[in-house]
């Protein structure tokens, strides 16, 4: 099971990806295998505000329903629109294509607290 | 997790653990919902080639005496009289209002032996119930109940491939010496099983009765023997998936005390023309003839998304008309269609087929349609 070293993990099974900045979040290769068969994703609206910690989501698969909490606080600037038609791309690349919305307006120390691949990687697998 | 405790384990336990199984609570047994390779390849498994279930979990009441008979015919739907030596036959305990205490098995050794198999979560719930049925009959007073639940262990082996596994095993061909609902003893290890062509799956297959000290042996047999076969072991989830994509009901969900036995669409299980009375009788009978208020249909979800259990269900006005019973992907439906399905108990002026419907999910409505079912035949 694959943990990238870039990203930054909840232990709720979200990752960030700090892009310039904005960050992508998404869920972890741990979080996909545990829900089984993702086939609906359910995305917020492109310019909504969240705080960390607020359900960000809803993941759908064939097994239930899960919240996807927001990993920091932001606005959406984009949510990624191939989960519509392709919801398994979060199973089968969930750090890439697989990939649910970008935040603006990020707090960068609220990325810095969140936990890093070695710590998260111990969280999944404990 | 304090009330894992006083989970129940079956004697197949240790063999869940070797075969990576996730164990989870399931009416109050601590039952694999599925290992490794996960539901969609045990669901597929079993439609393909053959797969095999712990069912150790299900209920077991041997009734016997000179009354059994006439005792069964009041307290089941289905018509006992009928049964022959060596068959069985699927029926369910009715409540006075026509709701449905349980759906069972019911076995027939001779006129005056029977065993019945229960649900799980029921054992208990319908002991009583056959205990209080007794009253007030001298006749059913002088039945023998008994409750056998821990002497046996169960197994299912459901699949294409199932019989010839099973005749690597027990040097018998039961596709050629039993019919569907037959069942007969065989020798394993030495012991008797009997052998039951039943099961929850729309595959062929059977459920062999097995005591709790040679059930591991049973299933380490059936897997060493059926890895030619590509055979898997399925929990829970896979049976779930599978027995929704042909529509069996499951108790708690399609089936409860208070949804008659027409409401869930067991009305070919009500046989009011049987001899005597039987309990729920009066509104079974009235029900079977004019139809019931409600009625339980399937359903695609023509929206992305999955409807589930509970659910609201609305008419294309906006008005509820019922709730959903069980709803999923399932694999081999889901696969072909690339639709979620799942059965609803409906208001009957809504439940033709090419209605349209709406499923309340988090606010938003999805569209659904009643469709024919089963969603899958073999």
């Amino acid at each position: 099971m694959e943990f990238p070293g870039d990203l930054k993990y909840t232990k709720d099974h979200e990752w960030v990806r700090v892009e310039g900045d904005s960050a992508v979040v998404g869920i972890t290769e741990f979080a996909q295998e545990e829900l089984g068969e993702i086939v609906f994703v359910e995305l917020p609206p492109v310019g909504s505000e969240f705080k960390a910690g607020d359900t960000l989501c809803v993941v759908e698969s064939t097994k239930a329903a899960s919240d996807v909490y927001a990993p920091i606080s932001g606005k959406i600037a984009a949510v990624n629109d191939a989960l519509g038609d392709s919801p398994d791309k979060v199973n089968s690349s969930p750090y890439s294509d697989g990939w649910m919305v970008k935040f603006e307006g990020i707090d960068a120390a609220e990325i810095e607290a969140l936990m890093d691949s070695a710590t998260y990687q111990g969280v999944a697998q404990s | 997790m304090g009330n894992q405790e006083s989970l129940r384990r079956t004697p197949l336990y240790q063999n869940h653990l070797d075969c990576g199984g996730k164990m989870v609570p399931f009416a109050g047994w601590e039952m694999p919902v599925q290992y490794p390779a996960g539901v969609v390849e045990e669901h597929l498994c079993v439609r393909s080639r053959v797969g095999i279930f712990d069912v150790s979990h299900m209920g077991e009441i041997e009734v016997r005496g000179p009354g059994a008979e006439a005792y069964l015919d009041y307290i089941t739907c289905n018509a006992v009289s009928t049964m022959k030596d060596g068959q069985a036959q699927y029926s369910a305990l009715p409540n006075s209002d026509g709701g449905i205490v349980d759906d069972i098995i019911i076995y027939r050794y001779n006129p005056e032996h029977y065993l019945l198999c229960v649900n799980a979560s029921n054992a208990e719930i319908d002991f009583q119930w056959l205990q209080d049925q007794q009253q007030g009959s001298d006749t059913f007073h002088s039945v023998s109940l008994k409750n056998l639940s821990d002497e046996y262990a169960q197994i299912a082996v459901q699949g294409p491939k199932a019989f010839s596994l099973l005749q690597r095993i027990f040097g018998q061909d039961f596709q050629a010496t039993l019919k569907p609902f037959w069942f007969a003893p065989a020798i394993f290890d030495g012991e008797e099983v009997l052998v039951a062509r039943t099961g929850y799956t729309g595959e062929d297959g059977v459920e062999v009765f097995v005591s709790p000290k040679k059930a591991s042996a049973l299933w380490t047999a059936l897997l060493s023997e059926g890895e030619v076969d590509g055979i898997l072991p399925c929990g829970l989830g896979a049976r779930d998936s599978l027995r929704l994509e042909v529509c069996y009901p499951l108790h708690g969900h399609e089936l409860s005390p208070k949804i008659s036995a027409i409401e869930s669409g067991l009305g070919w299980i009500v046989k009011p023309n049987k001899k005597g009375d039987f309990i729920g009788r009066s509104i079974l009978e009235k029900q079977k003839a004019e139809g019931s208020p409600r009625k339980l249909v399937g359903f695609f979800v023509e929206d992305k998304g999955i409807v589930r259990e509970e659910t609201k269900v609305f008419s294309p006005e906006g008005i509820e008309v019922g709730f959903v019973t069980s709803g999923t992907k399932t694999p081999s439906v889901g696969k072909e269609s690339g639709k979620a399905l799942g059965l609803a108990l409906v208001k009957r002026d809504v439940a033709e087929i090419g209605q349209e419907l709406f499923g309340e999910v988090r606010g938003r409505k999805l569209k659904l349609q009643v469709v024919e079912t089963p969603f899958y035949k073999r």
